[in-house]
């Protein structure tokens, strides 16, 4: 009864989680783009400085009408944005926000490739919305996503492994626990790949390619409405928790504060992966959006090599230091 | 689970009969994924037969996690479901791969496929069941399909086939880069100078495409100076 309740626990922890940080992270864009653009942002909804704005909109999504197009598949069309959003569920339970049992939803053995293939698999609910929506801007869309996709994948791939060659495991709090601060240096490269290349795959300006407004509409989403397109939304944001979280985890010390800080670790980890959110909403409003083979060419020409000649640098160091 | 009355075999200390709960997950989760495969080659929708291959392939990393085997579960995850299914519909997209049923989308060697479907099953499961006969996987003592259990068989007696299939991939790698360029100098004089939007895209497919099969992509008309830098990656990628 003891073992039920304890899952139970975490699996409510988790679903608060997956709830509430996305919208932290969308309200703190809308405030944040707001005063970089010299604007005040929502100031209305719930009185304080329009704190309640998101929860007005999901109000407001859950109340429009829920369209299907009429030449679209059915099917694949109304279930695109569960697969787009449930894998980030799935990898905020194997994220470790502090050290011990108590502090992840689920330790897992190959932590790292469990959440690097979950959140692959994401990018099939763009696919199928794309496909489904029997539009040619969503088509245009799904291809893009999908080009983005193969092309971003593996430097993110190669870099989390640099990171597991050092710490010698693929488990998420085992490579946290490696962590000595001088791995900082030692890694930074990995880290601005993987957070780059985490970027475009959550297609997150500069890397909006795929829904790029001004060129195909809204991409794959051009079609959805209400709830459905909120749920996409939601995936957007829950995807930048996520890249921020395992950014931290991987590469920034997790729990590990300049002061040893016991007890206070999960703090840390929280305010990691706030800077590093702040970061991503600061990189959307500076640059202005890449086009599409400056995307593609970004990441065979750059990205690419910078993480190999990391994971080499990795084995070097590794192999001198045992 | 249920007290169904054992018929005790000789020779296992495992009855058939008295399954334990993740034996009859394994059958079911086994029997999802047949009927979906069944279904991928079945339907006449191209897109909806890489999505029940999503099912399919999904299934057996089930059915591995089950098996207690985490690391390969999830790299079957990785590789099949979202690196192969996603440069399938990638695929299919770049066809218009219309909504609604193909007529067409059949092919006159249904009895052929068949028959070499059903040999290659007869031969897999004749070799797994030769190999593992009665063994059972004891689920209470330590994982035995752990990363460190897996690595370490990997590399410690399987090197040499490791090496082995990746000079395949290797071969596969080349081959595909062989094939592309090819395809470009057939289709230079057709093609003229506009860098059309979709230059990046089709790029992508190049290096992509070989992880599966060097014939993936015949007809990627733009090999630009992208390709070779990136064979490097995949093969190291891949190992």
């Amino acid at each position: 009864m003891n073992d039920v309740l304890d899952v139970a626990l975490r699996l409510l922890v988790v679903f608060v989680v997956f709830l509430t940080f996305p919208l932290i992270v969308g309200q703190t864009e809308h405030k944040v783009m707001a005063h970089m653009q010299g604007r005040l942002g929502p100031m209305y909804a719930g009185g304080f400085h329009g704190w309640a704005q998101l929860i007005a909109d999901g109000v407001k999504f859950a109340q429009k009408e829920d369209v299907v197009p009429a030449g679209a598949d059915r099917r694949v069309f109304q279930l695109a944005p569960a697969v787009a959003l449930l894998p980030y569920l799935l990898v905020l339970l194997a994220i470790p926000i502090g050290p011990g049992e108590g502090a992840v939803g689920q330790v897992l053995d190959a932590g790292v490739f469990f959440v690097l293939a979950v959140m692959g698999v994401g990018v099939l609910g763009s696919l199928m919305a794309g496909w489904a929506s029997a539009n040619k801007f969503s088509l245009l869309g799904g291809l893009r996503t999908a080009a983005q996709l193969l092309a971003y994948e593996l430097p993110m791939l190669l870099t989390a492994a640099s990171v597991a060659m050092a710490a010698g495991t693929v488990s998420l709090p085992g490579i946290v626990a490696a962590f000595h601060w001088w791995w900082l240096p030692w890694q930074i490269t990995g880290a601005l790949v993987f957070f780059v290349a985490g970027l475009a795959e959550l297609q997150r300006p500069p890397f909006d390619m795929p829904v790029a407004d001004s060129e195909i509409i809204f991409g794959a989403y051009t079609e959805y409405t209400g709830l459905r397109f909120a749920l996409f939304l939601l995936a957007e944001y829950a995807g930048i928790v996520v890249l921020c979280g395992l950014t931290t985890v991987l590469f920034l010390g997790g729990w590990h504060g300049p002061w040893g800080a016991d007890g206070l670790g999960w703090l840390w980890t929280l305010l990691k992966t706030a800077v590093l959110a702040f970061l991503v909403i600061w990189l959307r409003v500076t640059y202005p959006r890449l086009r599409e083979d400056q995307l593609q060419k970004f990441s065979w020409t750059l990205l690419v090599p910078l993480s190999l000649a990391q994971i080499a640098l990795t084995g070097v160091i590794k192999v001198v230091i045992s | 689970m249920s007290p169904v009355p054992a018929v005790s075999l000789a020779a296992a200390p495992h009855g058939f009969l008295s399954p334990t709960g993740v034996e009859i997950a394994f059958l079911l989760v086994g029997l999802v994924t047949f009927g979906a495969a069944l279904v991928t080659v079945t339907t006449r929708q191209l897109v909806h037969a890489a999505l029940w291959l999503v099912v399919a392939l999904g299934g057996l990393a089930v059915e591995y996690l089950l098996l207690t085997a985490e690391f390969i579960a999830w790299v079957q995850v990785l590789i099949y479901v979202g690196s192969v299914v996603v440069l399938l519909l990638f695929g299919l997209m770049l066809t218009k791969a219309p909504i609604g049923r193909s007529p067409d989308a059949d092919s006159g060697n249904r009895w052929a496929a068949l028959a070499v479907a059903v040999a290659a099953a007869g031969a897999l499961v004749w070799v797994v069941v030769d190999a593992f006969r009665a063994t059972w996987i004891d689920l209470d003592g330590p994982a035995a399909g752990t990363t460190a259990v897996t690595g370490q068989s990997l590399f410690r007696h399987w090197v040499l086939p490791f090496e082995a299939l990746s000079v395949l991939l290797l071969a596969a790698l080349v081959g595909a880069i062989v094939l592309s360029r090819k395809a470009k100098a057939d289709a230079e004089p057709n093609t003229g100078p506009t860098s059309d939007p979709n230059a990046g895209p089709v790029t992508a497919t190049a290096p992509a495409a070989t992880r599966t099969t060097p014939t993936a992509t015949p007809g990627a008309p733009t090999a630009t100076a992208t390709t070779p830098a990136a064979p490097p990656g995949d093969q190291e990628g891949a190992r």
